[in-house]
């Protein structure tokens, strides 16, 4: 059983690039991302950090430098320890990062998300393409210019574009549709109600 | 229980066996107690859908059973689920790909309106892309809500103006 300052200790000793990440949970370092395979190999085959439970990233803000880190989260799921292990990515504009899928096989998905999500690159990947967007979506949902609700877009086939006329429109949650009144207390109005209705008894449903 | 059909009951010694009715309502008859689902179960509401269908629930009761998955042999698609903007033009194709007679069911609140998906990725209900009849509450609606919803497609259909919508 290796207590969590002794995993760190190790890897500080082994890894001249590595230092401690300030972490209010769980032991965390940082990594040159060039290092990141290396060092999370090492934990899996010294250590027993056999579980890879999420690879994920953080975009600091559009302007910032570096702007996109990578974080990887390893179990042991004998010792029940974490380690976070995080890398900034090299380029502002093209991030990459090495895919670890060689080390767990479970990592497929979770860079496809990172991938679709944020834009960054997994390189050694095997399928890397979007996995909740689809394929041609030309926007990174996650990232910091992105508005929350979404940017209208066109639907992916054309076909059915034109005949139904619905676009992949933005979502904001205030102002509606399901909104609250404030103000007096007439119970009917107070409640949420639906103020966007595409069909209804009055308006005729489309074919 | 099924309560018996009133307007078409009859005692053969009587009458023959001969039934003498509206096309209407033999058409009517006909589409309503043998309404086979499509069923599109994209997420949750999908293990909801399969309840209604398993025996304490019981949709063959109502004699919609026969879950086809081809749109070709399906009259009601069950639209029971989260819809994507990914999976939304597929959802539309197979809903063109059935024949008419088609009606679709919206189940649970991701399909009615997005549910508690506000995003980016979901559609904002099924209504943008499909002609909805009936839309089930719930996140899943109970299965006796499903077939709550059922019954009131049942009533509707029984009510259409079927036979001059086939003469054209």
């Amino acid at each position: 059983m290796t207590a969590p300052a002794d995993v760190t200790a190790a890897l500080q000793a082994k890894f001249a690039q590595l230092s401690l990440r300030p972490s209010s949970d769980h032991p965390a370092v940082n990594v040159p991302v060039g290092d990141a395979v290396t060092v999370l190999q090492y934990l899996r085959d010294e250590f027993a950090y056999d579980m890879l439970v999420d690879v994920t990233a953080i975009d600091w803000a559009e302007g910032a430098s570096p702007r996109f880190t990578v974080v990887w989260h390893v179990l042991s799921t004998t010792t029940h320890a974490y380690v976070r292990v995080a890398a900034d990515c090299a380029s502002d504009v093209e991030p990459t990062a090495p895919s670890v899928t060689g080390l767990w096989a479970g990592a497929n998905w979770h860079e496809r998300e990172t991938y679709d999500l944020l834009g960054i690159k997994f390189t050694g990947h095997p399928d890397l393409r979007r996995i909740l967007m689809w394929d041609g979506y030309p926007y990174h949902p996650l990232r910091k210019d992105f508005p929350l609700a979404g940017i209208e877009t066109e639907l992916p086939d054309i076909e059915v574009a034109e005949e139904t006329q619905a676009k992949v429109i933005a979502a904001p949650m205030m102002g509606g549709p399901f909104v609250a009144s404030s103000g007096e207390m007439n119970l009917t109005e107070a409640e949420p109600r639906a103020k966007d209705e595409s069909w209804s008894e009055k308006r005729e449903k489309s074919e | 229980m099924v309560s018996p059909n009133a307007e078409l009951a009859y005692d053969s010694k009587i009458e023959g066996t001969i039934v003498p009715t509206k096309l209407d309502d033999a058409i009517n008859w006909i589409r309503t107690n043998s309404m086979w689902p499509m069923p599109m179960g994209l997420a949750c509401c999908g293990i909801e859908l399969m309840a209604v269908a398993a025996s304490r629930f019981d949709i063959a009761r109502f004699g919609a059973e026969v879950m086809r998955f081809s749109p070709r042999q399906a009259d009601c698609m069950i639209v029971a689920g989260t819809v994507t903007y990914k999976m939304a033009p597929h959802v539309r194709r197979i809903y063109d790909q059935m024949a008419a007679p088609k009606w679709v069911i919206a189940m649970g609140a991701c399909a009615s309106t997005g549910g508690m998906y506000r995003s980016y990725a979901t559609l904002q209900g099924v209504d943008r892309i499909l002609p909805v009849d009936v839309y089930v509450s719930g996140c899943p609606p109970r299965p006796e809500a499903l077939l709550d919803a059922l019954m009131k497609l049942q009533s509707k259909v029984r009510t259409e103006r079927s036979f001059k919508r086939l003469a054209g």
